[in-house]
């Protein structure tokens, strides 16, 4: 079914993104699909873990409320939904979706899912891979691997939504291809035109963070003022079938989508804009020019598509040890020489009860705590708060941090107050290699109903 | 005199890994022709030092009047296993307006 154009909305930006206005687009912006975003370099290692303790699950944790929300009026209205919440369990998703989707009110649909994306059995198979982040063999992580992914491309979403499916569910997918799956679907486009494909790369580069490209992230007062940021709206997108896009939003929404969001997000988490690489295409932005064409819809050209490269990235996670952290706050006359005073006593403690850490980073929280300047060239503040965190393979080392921390409140300087032990978070660190393509079999599997 | 980068130029910052990368984008060309020339990597590695060793790459996109800076080594250890309370560095694109260039005569 060639069309001559289609509307593409962001539902999601990441697991826990604002689900209102991933509604409001459904409701109110005329789409025809929905991509929602939901899965960061190493939250499907934590699904990963999820799935080992208990099989059926493993998909995005936010799963049934964000679906529970948005799949009802998106079939309601005939809206194609894609998205990646399926984690590191996509059929699990497909099943828990069915499971409810008559009592949220959904009309019959149907659905498939992409698996393959999947590739633990191949780290083990090839501990000889360089790591990208350093080179090492991959080897010394596989004892302690939690998950291995590999970004598949649009290639796969296409060839889903082709089943006749109205929502698909995936696992580890790279996040633009979650729009230029549909553009595939849609238009037939040519896997191997790449100018095409870097144009719907781009507009999916541009959407998938939802809310970074209308004014989120963005506002500075006085300076950069968004209109009604607190009713920020989602973006979306017109494609037409020869490859040209414009980017809107929500209609009535709040936020500012204009040269300045298009620019500060086109090169949000890109490198070398000359070569942007995707499964599915490498994206050359470094000619893009956006023209506003209206308020809140922007048109952008000058972009170019190479070739994609004959490897796929792997995202390994695996366990790093545990970290833990604590913070206590000091207000008044000499609150910072009461702080650091209070720093002191904590480390002494720990290092008197024998225990020790691979790293300790010390805040002063009002100080240098987001930027790291030296906080003996900063004004002194009123108030100051200390935090401490340290990472060690040792988990009850990891407890006593925080709980050192707290007890500042009785057995530290005077006038501590506001403690708080965050406890120990076990550490899941992600490191990456690149895998040839044909090691990797994606499939498509159409999910029915029990 | 000297220049506010925040008073010429808005930032983002973004995080892969153990890198940040952060865009600065000025506000009309009299601001682009100060940080085209101005805002060097050494400059940016300069004001980031205390955080990382670098190295700092720049790529110039003259048309959108922006810069993109890619700051290696920068956000302690990489995302998922930093101890720092941001470990995403979303703030420092905040930091980077703080750099004063030099003016005409300096």
């Amino acid at each position: 079914m060639a069309r001559d154009k289609i509307r593409i909305g962001c539902g999601a930006g990441f697991s826990d993104d604002r689900i209102p206005p991933g509604v409001e687009i459904v409701e109110k912006g005329d789409l025809d699909y929905l991509a929602m975003e939901c899965l960061a370099e190493r939250t499907i290692a934590r699904e990963s873990l999820d799935r080992t303790k208990d099989p059926s699950k493993g998909y995005t944790p936010v799963l049934r409320e964000r679906m529970e929300a948005i799949l009802p009026p998106a079939l309601a209205r005939n809206i194609k939904v894609v998205t990646n919440m399926g984690a590191a369990n996509p059929m699990g998703a497909a099943k828990v979706v069915r499971q409810n989707a008559k009592d949220w009110g959904c009309r019959d649909y149907s659905c498939a899912v992409v698996l393959g994306d999947e590739v633990t059995d191949i780290m083990r198979q090839h501990p000889e891979l360089p790591l990208m982040e350093d080179g090492a063999p991959l080897e010394s992580l596989l004892p302690r691997m939690a998950s291995a992914n590999a970004y598949l491309g649009a290639d796969v979403v296409a060839k889903a939504f082709s089943t006749g499916a109205d929502l698909v569910i995936t696992g580890r997918v790279a996040d633009p291809a979650l729009f230029l799956g549909p553009m595939l679907h849609a238009f037939g486009w040519a896997y191997d035109d790449f100018d095409k494909l870097a144009k719907g790369t781009l507009a999916g580069h541009l959407l998938e963070c939802s809310g970074q490209l209308t004014g989120g992230c963005f506002a500075d007062p006085g300076k950069k003022e968004v209109e009604d940021l607190a009713g920020l709206g989602y973006p979306l997108c017109d494609v037409w079938a020869d490859g040209r896009v414009e980017v809107s939003k929500t209609p009535g929404s709040g936020g500012r989508l204009d040269v300045a969001t298009c620019t500060e997000q086109l090169l949000y988490e890109m490198h070398d804009p000359t070569a942007y690489i995707t499964p599915d295409c490498v994206l050359d932005a470094s000619h893009v020019t956006f023209r506003q064409v209206e308020k809140d819809r922007v048109e952008f050209q000058g972009v170019r598509g190479k070739p994609r490269t004959a490897t796929y990235k792997v995202v390994v996670g695996y366990f790093d040890g545990y970290m833990g952290s604590g913070e206590m706050g000091f207000a008044g006359h000499n609150a910072l020489a009461r702080a650091k005073l209070g720093i002191e006593v904590v480390k002494e403690r720990l290092r008197r009860r024998g225990l020790t850490y691979e790293e300790m980073r010390i805040d002063l929280i009002g100080m240098n705590s987001l930027h790291g300047n030296n906080a003996d060239l900063a004004p002194e503040p009123y108030e100051v708060r200390l935090r401490i965190a340290a990472r060690t393979p040792d988990k009850k080392a990891a407890e006593a941090v925080g709980a050192e921390v707290r007890s500042l409140h009785m057995q530290g300087p005077t006038g501590a107050g506001g403690g708080i032990n965050f406890g120990a978070k076990q550490i899941l660190a992600v490191k990456s290699v690149l895998i040839p393509r044909e090691w990797v079999k994606p499939e498509i599997v159409k999910e029915q109903a029990a | 005199m000297t220049h506010r980068l925040y008073d010429l130029a808005h930032a983002r910052a973004g995080d892969k890994g153990n890198t940040s990368n952060i865009s600065v984008t000025a506000y009309d060309d009299a601001g682009w022709q100060i940080i085209r020339d101005k805002l060097t990597p050494d400059v940016v590695l300069g004001h980031f030092g205390h955080l990382t060793k670098g190295p700092v790459r720049r790529y110039e996109l003259p048309q959108l009047r922006a810069l993109n800076f890619v700051i290696e080594n920068a956000l302690g250890g990489g995302v998922t296993r930093s101890l720092a309370i941001d470990p995403h560095g979303k703030s420092l694109s905040a930091l980077m307006l703080t750099i004063e260039l030099p003016g005409h005569n300096e």
